[in-house]
């Protein structure tokens, strides 16, 4: 059956090939008008985000956020890009002029590459490349080149501090995150996204909770938003790698960070969540769309809540949470996910499904336990008592008694 | 020419001259990104030759880890980038032999190739490159020998990494 989008290409199509094109060149077209299309519709919605973020954060914190502007404020967001278009643009004294105007577009510009592999709907999905997970990794690195070259152009100590932050964050949390993402692959046994989305009668979120988890943290990580906001954190370096910025550039970061959350949100709804399916989505691939998005908007209230919630961690507990649990515990699922899909090869896919849900359950129950053992032994640890800084005890009383005498 | 060509040469201006600002690029910083520039431009041709997971390991791997530790190395060094004395030592023309009699090697190599003329051949239809590749790479009568090598040689640098880092109490 058709949907709306393939129907009016194929008019398109047959519009410019009536006219004399050449079907190599009414292809190229159809891909540019699909690019295009695919692009504004996500800024589009990205606008719209503002309106989300804002009125949310605001509920979260027991206030009512943009309401004047519109019915419940949803002009607002216009008017802020109005405000941030009209700014004065500054460049900073010493700044690395080329790199320092280059950066801002790569945040934006990478998040929109994402959407290339992402499967609305059975028949709409910019490119089925078999590589679509390995795609997504390479283009998460790109992001993290812009970061480093605005922190390093703005010639700016806390923009400088913030870049380093954010290299050591990304490329550890790439880590796990890649391992993470490796499950569904080995699950579907392909890494072409819409085979995936395919594979997923059953949502992978039933058969690998915990790769699940592991890939929403590490997203959120790689957002750089609470609780791993180290790289923008306002208490310590102000705004961190963007601090320099003004205007559309800054702008620019924002949406950036804002359409990279519900990337994310819909690239976990695709790997984990099922993607575009839902019922009747075969009599109607329209209706993918839909639930694309409604999975991935429930995706970002989740990435919103915690970042609402918690408070920031330090930067040796981002590392230590990342290289001391988050791997380790990655490699194991990968170890025990692939062994289980070789040994129940020919088996039915209801015992397929349950030993690997025991499977996850069993390594889940481990992991709290080590983890109660090592909080326990932590506890025990900081209770115990410390001499006072570097003096050793006998020292100290030494001091005292030369005190005394005197 | 067919569009393939025009892109073809477009890559291998913009890789070529990026290669050159590499080198002569003052600013150590703006040679990392110039390489950068460099090694994507290495991925487009993997791209044009339809190995797209080559063309993505190289993006991964070269910029996402090698590329962004250089940068990362690089700032941290921070008086290299107001460095104003030759970019040259005295060794250079020592690079320079080296670097022509290379070049000079692979061209005349390249010229007594015969695969110039021969078409790309198609893959064969509903085959997935990808698949074959991992086969390949753990079958006994291909790769294995060399992936299991490979694989060695990465654990020994993972070990001697840690036991350097390994800080004895």
């Amino acid at each position: 059956m058709g949907d709306p989008i393939t129907l009016i290409a194929e008019f398109i199509r047959g519009l410019l090939t009536g006219w004399g094109f050449s079907s190599g060149l009414v292809t190229l077209i159809l891909k540019f008008l699909g690019v295009g299309a695919v692009a504004s519709f996500v800024l589009v919605l990205d606008i719209l985000l503002v309106w989300v973020e804002r009125k949310i954060v605001a509920r979260f914190q027991d206030r009512l956020g943009p309401n004047r502007l519109g019915p419940f404020g949803l002009i607002q967001p216009i008017a802020d890009v109005i405000k941030l278009l009209i700014k004065e643009d500054i460049l900073p004294e010493g700044a690395d002029k080329v790199v320092y105007n280059l950066a801002p577009i790569f945040p934006l510009a990478t998040v929109l590459l994402l959407w290339a592999v992402i499967p609305m709907a059975p028949t709409i999905l910019g490119s089925d490349v078999n590589i679509g997970v390995l795609y997504i990794v390479a283009i998460g690195d790109l992001g993290t080149l812009g970061i480093i070259m605005a922190g390093w152009a703005s010639n700016n100590k806390y923009a400088l501090i913030g870049a380093f932050r954010t290299v050591a964050q990304m490329v550890s949390y790439e880590v796990p995150m890649v391992i993470a993402l490796l499950i569904p692959v080995i699950l579907a046994h392909s890494m072409g996204m819409q085979s995936i989305v395919d594979a997923q009668s059953v949502w992978f979120v039933v058969m690998a909770p915990l790769a699940a988890l592991i890939f929403l943290i590490t997203s959120i990580a790689e957002l750089g938003r609470a609780p791993f906001d180290l790289t923008e954190a306002e208490s310590e370096i102000v705004a961190g790698f963007h601090i320099e910025y003004t205007g559309m550039k800054f702008g620019l970061f924002y949406a950036g960070e804002l359409l990279h959350a519900l990337t994310v949100s819909a690239l976990m709804s695709t790997l984990f969540l099922g993607g575009w399916r839902g019922p009747f989505v075969e009599q109607a691939p329209i209706l993918g769309v839909v639930y694309l998005f409604i999975k991935a908007f429930f995706v970002y209230y989740v990435i919103m809540w915690v970042r609402y919630s918690f408070p920031r961690l330090r930067i040796d507990q981002m590392l230590n949470f990342c290289w001391k649990f988050l791997t380790p515990l990655a490699l194991v699922l990968l170890i025990v996910t692939a062994i289980l899909d070789k040994v129940l090869a020919g088996a039915a896919t209801s015992v397929y499904i349950l030993s690997n849900l025991g499977a996850n359950l069993v390594i889940a129950w481990v992991t709290v336990q080590i983890l109660v053992t090592y909080a326990k032994r932590e506890r025990q640890r900081v209770g115990q008592e410390r001499e006072i800084a570097s003096f050793r005890k006998p020292e100290v009383e030494e001091l005292i008694a030369q005190e005394v005498v005197k | 020419m067919t569009p393939i060509t025009i892109v073809f040469l477009i890559t291998a201006i913009v890789t070529l001259g990026a290669a050159v600002m590499v080198v002569t690029a003052r600013n150590l910083v703006h040679a990392a990104l110039w390489l950068i520039l460099t090694l994507f431009g290495v991925a487009v041709f993997y791209v044009l030759l339809s190995a797209s997971f080559l063309a993505v390991v190289q993006v991964v791997i070269y910029i996402g880890a090698i590329a962004i530790l250089m940068i990362f190395a690089i700032m941290l060094t921070r008086r290299v980038m107001q460095d104003t004395g030759p970019t040259v030592n005295q060794g250079w023309w020592l690079a320079a032999l080296i670097s022509i009699a290379l070049f000079g090697g692979l061209s005349w190599m390249l010229s007594t190739w015969i695969g110039f003329d021969t078409n790309m051949p198609q893959l064969s239809q509903g085959a997935d490159s990808l698949q074959q590749l991992g086969q390949a790479l753990v079958s006994p009568n291909a790769y294995i020998l060399p992936f299991e090598l490979a694989s060695v040689l990465l654990l020994a640098a993972l070990i001697g990494a840690i036991m350097i880092a390994w800080e004895r109490k």
